[in-house]
């Protein structure tokens, strides 16, 4: 295994240069093509279709009992459509909804095509060994070739992904849309749903019918995760695609008869999970540590509200609280309440004497600041939104850390600056100086 | 008008339209039917949309406006019947006719932001795979400025309000340049902002010489936003000026007195003495 290993990483060998090249591109464009699939919700659509091209494979080997990689494709791409047609068919003019659709045609073609599948091996041909790489996929089977071909075929379908960039994108984003501007609409569905199939079809040999959706689907949702630009995206995608293929080729050298599918599945899959958590905006990852921050903004804003709210209560706010003082108004855990009253101390907002707390100048600007949109909306709330005043307090307390500076403003203008809140408490005048932000 | 302007020849397949007396009207719809799995969802609609007019279609969910406004495109297949933009096809005068579909139409996660959405509005003038040129782009920019948005051109547009998307689907229908306009409940779940901006442009259009046909939700601003009024269920109840068309009995005929909301329009306009 060592020896497969190290003749295939050396890449001295032509037919491995053939493989992972052949790989790398066919994986590649059925990534690219299946950004749109992906993009139009059409992903189970893209599986049914996979599963649709098997009964071609093997109904074009036994009337031309050939197999010959263009005879086999054309077969796959002929089942592929009439895939495509019957789910288009079936959700139109019968009472089935799409889902449904796409279930019986996935199924009855699939059938069919392990049917014949059966047949031919039963029959003993010499030359049937080949096809069941069409069920998990094989890329040690292509020759040079093949992979001229299928690159040619790749690259037209790139070519026509970059040609019809505008159309494909805004039939993706807003079908209705392009028909009012007549893009001939129909025309490029139909494309894109030949370029489906096409990619679908070159994508068999290396993945095989039954994991071909996921190296449509997995490189798109993953490419997804990094970037909100459809061009970036479609470039993503090819490469992931293509990686994910690479190890394919490489997993498929090292034993006779190693499908590829199954390792390029699990590589694309790999890429997925790693963008769904660590993608910058849009991973799980970053999304907690934004809700995290939020909750950390929210209590931290809380305790110098209370220093103030002490201070105000007391008519000195030159006093320092002690802990229990602070969580008499907010409950919060002791140790978590001190180790943001320490990380609010090294910011500046308050200051530590002994173990009681004191705001320091920019922690009482702040504490107005937040005061001031709290009563403020209060004020709104009861002025405005005519609600009864025990009920505006909740929601204040909520929005007075969200609230922002034009918002501020515009409810000074509606309200006519007040200097009361509805519980007669005053409301801080604006700051005149520089605003600190927690 | 754009269609008259110095940048005229736009649309080289298309005949310009007509003005003055006689012309043909910007809309012109003759006994259409548009049918869903067999059960019509509208009938029988002969409706004339006049030149420079900003009208409003109301009635009950489901009534079939935004079916309407489909069936105009051309965006739908109709059962039976005509329609005429200017006189002509659809087909052959759609770069007369911007579109604005309902904002919960399309998925706002796609990949792509403002600037490109209102750029759509340009490719009904660009040519099969021609890419939008820098002038283009200046046109989109221009229309976004006009809504409000400029500065939010790079974002990403699942990151915009709603009344945000809602100014970047009208962004993208100036964009298109065009003659008459269609809009799909362009004031539905709005802030008020919004609803300033918006009926601000509608009015810049009709003061330009546009016409404008929006499906409206709201009775309460009918009187106040449009002059021009269709009152649709299934079939056309009425159609006209909004002083002679928007009636209690019209009202009534359309929404069947059901309406909760209904009663306080109609207590309005009976009292206003219509």
């Amino acid at each position: 295994m060592w020896a497969e290993a190290l003749r295939f990483l050396s890449l001295a060998d032509a037919n491995v240069r053939h493989v992972l090249l052949g790989s790398m591109l066919l994986a590649g464009t059925t990534g690219v093509v299946g950004c749109f699939t992906f993009l139009r919700k059409r992903s189970l659509v893209g599986d049914a279709i996979s599963h649709a091209a098997l009964p071609g494979v093997c109904l074009a080997y036994l009337l031309f009992g050939s197999k010959e990689p263009h005879v086999l494709l054309l077969g796959a791409i002929a089942a592929g459509w009439m895939g495509a047609i019957s789910i288009d068919l079936i959700r139109n003019y019968s009472p089935l909804k799409e889902d449904s659709a796409i279930a019986i045609v996935l199924t009855v073609f699939f059938g069919a095509g392990i049917c014949l599948l059966t047949l031919i091996q039963g029959a003993g041909n010499a030359s049937q060994a080949g096809l069941d790489k069409f069920l998990f996929g094989q890329a040690a089977s292509l020759m040079a070739r093949d992979v001229w071909a299928l690159g040619m075929l790749s690259l037209i379908l790139c070519g026509v992904v970059t040609l019809a960039f505008k159309e494909f994108k805004v039939l993706a984003f807003d079908p209705d849309f392009a028909r009012a501007l007549g893009l001939r609409a129909s025309t490029f569905e139909i494309l894109l749903t030949t370029l489906l199939v096409a990619a679908i079809a070159i994508g068999l040999q290396m993945v095989g019918v039954v994991l071909m959706a996921a190296l449509l689907i997995t490189p798109a949702a993953a490419a997804r995760q990094w970037t909100d630009r459809l061009p970036r995206m479609l470039i993503l995608a090819g490469g992931f695609g293509s990686a994910a293929g690479a190890v394919g080729a490489f997993a498929s050298s090292l034993a006779p008869r190693m499908p590829t599918g199954p390792w390029i599945v699990v590589t694309v899959t790999l890429f997925f999970v790693v963008s769904l958590l660590f993608a910058p905006r849009r991973g799980v990852l970053a999304q907690a540590l934004r809700t995290l921050r939020g909750r950390t903004v929210v209590a931290s804003e809380n305790l110098i509200t209370t220093l103030y709210r002490l201070g105000e209560h007391a008519r000195d706010f030159s006093r320092p609280w002690p802990l229990e003082s602070i969580l008499r108004y907010r409950r919060l855990a002791a140790p978590k309440a001190l180790g943001i009253l320490s990380q609010l101390e090294r910011e500046g907002y308050v200051r530590g004497e002994g173990d009681r707390w004191i705001l320091t100048q920019t922690g009482f600007q702040m504490a107005e600041r937040i005061i001031r949109r709290h009563r403020l909306w209060e004020l709104y709330l009861t002025e405005q939104v005519k609600l009864p005043v025990e009920k505006v307090h909740q929601d204040a307390e909520e929005i007075e850390h969200w609230l922002t500076q034009a918002q501020e403003d515009e409810l000074e203008v509606i309200l006519s600056s007040p200097t009361t809140d509805p519980h007669t408490h005053p409301i801080p005048p604006a700051s005149r100086g520089r605003e600190g932000e927690v | 008008m754009a269609g008259n302007s110095g940048k005229t020849i736009r649309f080289p397949r298309e005949a310009k339209p007509e003005r003055g007396a006689g012309a043909p009207a910007p809309i012109e719809v003759a006994d259409l039917t548009v049918t869903y799995h067999r059960k019509p969802v509208l009938r029988d609609i002969n409706l004339l949309i006049k030149e420079g007019g900003l009208t409003a279609v109301i009635g009950p969910n489901g009534a079939g406006k935004s079916t309407l406004l489909k069936a105009i495109m051309g965006i739908i297949p109709l059962a039976s019947g005509e329609v005429r933009v200017f006189g002509e096809p659809i087909d052959r005068s759609r770069g007369l006719v911007g579109y604005v579909p309902q904002r919960g139409s399309v998925d706002w996660d796609f990949p792509t932001n403002a600037l490109d959405v209102v750029l759509m509005g340009r490719y009904g003038k660009l040519g099969l795979f021609q890419r939008p040129r820098a002038r283009d782009r200046e046109t989109a920019l221009a229309c976004l400025e006009k809504v409000g948005m400029a500065p939010y051109a790079g974002r990403q547009i699942s990151q915009l309000s709603g009344g945000q998307q809602q100014r970047v689907f009208l962004a993208r229908a100036l964009a298109q340049e065009a003659e008459v306009y269609l809009m799909d409940e362009p004031l539905a779940g709005v802030d008020a902002a919004t609803e300033r901006a918006v009926i601000e442009i509608l009015k810049d259009l009709q003061a330009r010489g546009k016409t404008v046909v929006c499906v409206h939700h709201d009775l309460q601003t009918v009187t106040s936003y449009f002059d021009q009024v269709v009152l649709l269920n299934l079939r056309l109840v009425a159609s006209g000026p909004t002083e002679s068309a928007f009636t209690p009995s019209n009202l009534r005929a359309t929404y069947g007195g059901g309406l909760t909301l209904l009663s306080d329009v109609l207590e309005t306009l009976e009292r206003s003495g219509s």
